[in-house]
């Protein structure tokens, strides 16, 4: 991300999540891939376009349109040793598979006390932005994030996008991973072939360094608050921007480190205000930097409405960089 | 192993500025050992570990003001492996350059008064990094214009406001919270000593209903009995009559202990032994109180000794984190240079305050016959929602008592 | 004891004991306890030092005598030395 893309952009987000099944498929026997549409359909998204024809159907598994079924297949196949990639569509549709992952796979090593680990990922879309209405964008990561005994990460970058499902298979309880749909088509450069090892699933990170401001996203508002950024210049604003990257154990440290330097914070979240993930950073401001702060913190969201579905509306509810900026100018920054 | 924490030197503090390391990383300290000198709004006081160990890591760098309870060090077992030397560092994205200073001000800014008319009923908007801004370089806020939003004070109008103040600094390439150490001055020290004793006593004032009673007490036996102590003494093992006083206090405090102890959270609770808060006045001004732990177990020369070494601290501003440790009964002693009688404030949370002026030769009627005889008169300020007059009083006879049978101290 | 040397003594160890005055400006007959605002811990650090100093006995009696400087110097130099 450092260096302007001089020469073709030459990957996306899709393929570089594409390349991280295959890599994990070839790598280990027992992972397989389960879900709907995801074999001969090649993907809701078409994440695993062409997984099927290379490791065939015992291992790319078309499954029933029933979310509570096959995530609960998943479950029961981690029990039994295997390495279950679940795809559930849309996080709207998980909603029927909430019982597996939290009743179940979150809760039984620690009911079993340590007895029984559940190394189960399951991967799903969130998001809006595409004009797919209420039913297929929304974005309930905080959901999840609520919840002890599940690791939640959410990728906003291609490099992230490759490697955090090897790792992800690598941690013996289950974790979530939420591609945001708006961010399958990104094109960038490709990834990096040798990223530092371990792959880190425990911070978040600076994707933009400033001394004015932080602002703080996760997934595709990570994109929201860099687009903010590049406008604050202008202003004579230096934004810095933090990407959360793992919604759960949520990196409080990182954020209070930017704030502690910068006394200043907007948090961007494409989820609702009102009890959700910008509600938990803004605490977590509140508590570790309260005195470093020289404004309240400001928070931009996605509006307390079903997302609907013509453009301009969804548009207007949605968080956009204008949104970021006027929050900045707000506390009397720039503007 | 423990950590290093802020200790809180005192009911009334809240945070404190890590002036100075005495140890470094892999120092081994003991029980006991000093290791670091913190600023309070009082004093500067050295603070001890309360473990054996090995340092580990420093964990604030001085000059940093953090909350009382905040990690300062850590210590290791000796033998135990390090424990990581710093937290993982985020995966590097982007490299963060230092922050570069605040803009200098364009021009010194007239500091208006605040406006009196039509004034919010709410409290002032202060960030709550210009609050301890203001608070560490000693601005006072009344006199800062806010042009933040709403007209809120931020961190930039301190500053700004520092540079029409002088023998006030603006931290020039330093962050806030970081600033180099720089001491304060005597004038700053006084100034936030005058702060401190005026928020505690203000707050007795407001919290504790106060009761007084007094009582005068004829020294004579007390003092014969010092002079004959005295004068088989050389000058350094001589005993001073404030030690007996303190003495008597402490016993008579185990006769009466609704005293003795701390009212916190609508609650007495009495404290089992009896750590001795005495109020030291400084010569440049300001009363600070250190206190003696367990003075009620000291013998008379361990107490005096106690006594001249608090004091010596108190004097020097080097107090330790212990000498301010939760006093459960303080003694103000005007000496003979003072008036004849104090009625104290009590200091919160403690419930009562023992009062001494001075000793002097006073006519005193003894089984029908006025004589000169040397007295004090003795007051006790007590807490009204802990004890009554009547108790105090018992509390006085107490000390009376105890100082007619000097062989008995 | 020459009276220069009770002199030293005197100031040197009041300058321990009241490091904030201004002691060249001490008239030599004002009382220390009244113009330096010295209290008796003051004063007993005062005659402590001075007697382990100078090796000269200072009785609990004789304290009071030390009233100020003038006094203080006359009391030493016209007192046993304890090497003499």
């Amino acid at each position: 991300m450092s260096e302007p893309a001089s020469t073709a952009a030459t990957t996306t987000y899709r393929e570089a999540l594409r390349e991280a099944l295959r890599d994990a498929l070839r790598a280990d026997e027992r992972v397989f891939l389960m879900g709907e549409d995801v074999g001969r359909y090649g993907g809701s998204f078409g994440v695993s376009r062409g997984l099927l024809d290379e490791f065939g159907p015992e291992r790319i598994r078309d499954a029933p349109l029933s979310e509570s079924a096959f995530v609960g297949a998943g479950v029961g196949a981690a029990l039994g040793d295997l390495r279950p990639i679940v795809e559930v569509m849309t996080v709207n549709f998980s909603m029927l598979a909430l019982d597996q992952i939290v009743n179940t796979a979150a809760s039984l090593s620690h009911m079993s006390g340590g007895q029984f680990h559940v190394p189960l990922v399951v991967r799903m879309t969130t998001g809006g932005g595409r004009q797919l209405a209420a039913q297929h964008s929304h974005s309930l990561e905080a959901w999840y994030a609520h919840v002890p005994g599940l690791r939640v990460l959410a990728p906003a970058t291609i490099d992230d996008a490759r490697w955090m499902l090897g790792a992800a298979l690598d941690d013996p309880d289950p974790v979530i991973i939420f591609e945001h749909g708006s961010l399958y088509g990104m094109e960038g450069e490709p990834w990096e072939e040798s990223p530092v090892r371990p792959i880190d699933l425990e911070h978040a990170v600076v994707r933009r360094a400033g001394r004015d401001v932080t602002l703080i996203a996760s997934s595709q508002s990570v994109h929201v608050a860099l687009a903010a950024a590049e406008v604050l210049v202008a202003d004579g604003v230096e934004a810095e921007v933090v990407d959360l990257r793992v919604l759960r154990p949520l990196d409080g440290a990182t954020i209070v480190e930017s704030v502690t330097r910068t006394h200043r914070a907007v948090v961007v979240d494409e989820g609702w205000r009102s009890v959700g993930l910008s509600a938990e950073v803004s605490a977590r401001i509140m508590e570790g930097a309260f005195y470093e702060l020289d404004a309240p913190v400001e928070r931009v969201c996605t509006l307390e409405v079903p997302l609907p579905y013509p453009k301009h509306l969804e548009d207007a509810a949605l968080p956009q960089p204008q949104r970021v900026v006027d929050a900045v100018h707000a506390m009397g920054l720039g503007g | 192993m423990g950590d290093l924490r802020m200790p809180t030197l005192g009911a009334d503090m809240t945070a404190g500025t890590l002036l100075e390391w005495h140890v470094a990383p892999g120092d081994a300290v003991h029980r006991g050992d000093i290791v670091a000198t913190v600023d309070t709004d009082k004093a500067e006081i050295d603070i001890e570990t309360f473990d054996d160990g090995v340092v580990d890591a420093l964990v604030v760098e001085p000059g940093t003001r953090v909350p009382v309870g905040t990690v300062l060090a850590t210590l290791r077992a000796d033998g135990e492996v390090p424990r990581m030397a710093a937290p993982v560092a985020p995966e590097p994205a982007v490299a963060v350059p230092a922050p570069p200073p605040p803009a200098p001000s364009a021009a010194p800014v007239v500091s208006a008064p605040p406006v009196a008319a039509a004034a919010p009923a709410h409290r002032r908007r202060v960030s709550p990094l210009a609050r301890r801004v203001a608070a560490d370089l000693g601005v006072d806020l009344a006199a800062v214009t806010g042009t933040g939003p709403a007209g809120a004070i931020t961190r930039v109008d301190v500053e700004r406001a520092t540079t029409t103040v002088p023998g006030t600094t603006v931290p020039g390439t330093t962050v806030p919270g970081r600033a180099a150490v720089e001491r304060r001055s005597a004038d700053e020290r006084l100034a936030s000593l005058r702060a401190a004793v005026a928020a505690l006593m203000a707050r007795s004032k407001r919290e504790i209903p106060h009761y007084t009673v007094q009582r005068t007490i004829d020294l004579t036996a007390a003092l014969d009995w010092l002079d004959a102590y005295n004068a088989g003494q050389p000058p350094a093992r001589r005993l001073l009559p404030a030690a007996l006083l303190l003495r008597a206090v402490a016993l008579a405090a185990h006769d009466v202990p609704e005293v003795n102890g701390t009212y916190e959270d609508d609650t007495f609770h009495p404290a089992p032994d009896v750590t001795l808060g005495v109020a030291i006045s400084l010569r440049q001004g300001g009363v600070i109180a250190p206190a003696i732990p367990n003075a009620d177990a000291l013998a008379l020369p361990d107490l005096m000794s106690d006594l001249r070494e608090l004091t010596a601290r108190a004097r020097r501003g080097v107090l330790r984190g212990t000498d301010l440790g939760g006093a459960t009964l303080t003694v103000t002693s005007l000496g003979d240079q003072g008036a004849d009688l104090v009625c104290g404030v009590i200091f919160p949370p403690q419930v009562a305050l023992v009062g001494f002026g001075r000793i002097a030769e006073r006519p005193v009627a003894v089984n029908g016959m006025l004589g000169a005889r040397r007295t004090v008169i003795a007051t006790l300020a007590g807490d009204h929602r802990v004890s009554d007059g009547h108790r105090g009083s018992l509390l006085l006879a107490s000390l009376d008592h105890h100082l007619q049978e000097p062989d008995a101290l | 004891m020459t009276a220069d040397d009770a002199r030293t003594l005197v100031l040197r160890n009041l300058a321990e004991v009241a490091p904030e005055a201004d002691l060249a400006s001490l008239p030599a007959d004002a009382d220390l306890r009244t113009v330096l605002d010295l209290d008796s811990m003051d004063m007993f650090n005062l005659v402590t030092a001075i007697s382990e100093e100078s090796g000269i006995e200072i009785p609990d009696r004789d304290v009071g005598r030390l009233t100020s400087l003038d006094a203080a110097v006359g009391y030493l130099v016209g007192a046993p030395s304890a090497g003499a």
